[in-house]
């Protein structure tokens, strides 16, 4: 049993242009690692929906990656507004993302739908006023 | 199709990726919304828009694309350049608009044998 690999990365939420910049990392790092590409595939793209995510929504945040023998799980968390309706976040093509964001090619409502289609399990932990911590599992 | 034919027939200019032109591509998307490419892109290898922001090159190498194609002379950024570079991703631009730049590669065959 090898040592778990641990990432930490501080999403900043200043700025859009610069979002998913962790998600690329983890990726490369991945790639170096030389895991299945569909794995890889899989825990980039759900990273990088939800890093997008704190950085519309949240004013940034942290996500940490950790990968075991068995599994990669992504925590994310955010001081954010919270989410007063998980389940309708959940909807496909639901958004509450301005038109300033759709302009920059996101909002289309496809975040958290995109993210449960590419991990094996996702659980959503949110409380108003307070942040949202979301955590995704892949299985290796 | 290689990437050099989508240079050619799109008259394009490429900004990075000149090592990788002659790798192979089945087939491509075209879109300015990077959540849509997220949520249906399946191993398409290019990606046409008219969007021109660092998102597009991180979008394109979450998905493992190759190419992107900049409509209607958009110009990437020295930044975006070199994440594409980075990423090991072709650019580059054309004159012509992404409908155009679409229904020119799709007539060469471009996507016509790939499913969905």
């Amino acid at each position: 049993m090898s040592e778990a690999l641990k990432f930490h990365f501080d999403i900043d939420g200043s700025d859009f242009s610069s979002a998913g910049v962790a998600s690329v990392m983890v990726k490369k790092k991945l790639r170096q690692l030389s895991y299945d590409p569909e794995v890889i595939r899989k825990v980039s793209i759900a990273m990088y929906e939800g890093e997008i995510n704190m950085v519309i929504h949240a004013c940034g945040g942290t996500a940490d990656v950790e990968v075991s023998d068995e599994e990669i799980t992504i925590i994310l968390r955010d001081k954010g507004p919270g989410i007063p309706d998980v389940e309708l976040a959940m909807q496909a093509g639901f958004s509450t993302a301005h038109d300033n964001i759709r302009n920059l090619g996101f909002g289309a409502g496809m975040g958290f739908p995109n993210m449960k289609k590419y991990t094996d399990y996702l659980n959503v932990d949110t409380v108003i006023g307070e942040g949202t911590t979301v955590t995704m599992k892949v299985k290796l | 199709m290689k990437i050099s034919e989508i240079r050619d027939l799109l008259n394009a200019k490429v900004m990075t990726g000149e090592d990788i032109l002659d790798h192979e591509v089945a087939s491509a998307c075209c879109s300015d919304m990077m959540s849509d490419v997220l949520a249906y892109v399946k191993d398409q290898g290019v990606l046409i828009t008219g969007l021109v922001n660092p998102q597009v090159i991180r979008t394109a190498n979450m998905m493992d694309m190759v190419c992107i194609v900049f409509a209607r002379n958009k110009m990437p950024t020295e930044e975006m350049t070199e994440l594409a570079k980075e990423s090991g991703i072709a650019v580059m631009c054309t004159a012509k608009r992404a409908f155009e730049a679409s229904g020119i590669l799709y007539m060469a065959g471009l996507s016509r044998n790939a499913e969905d």
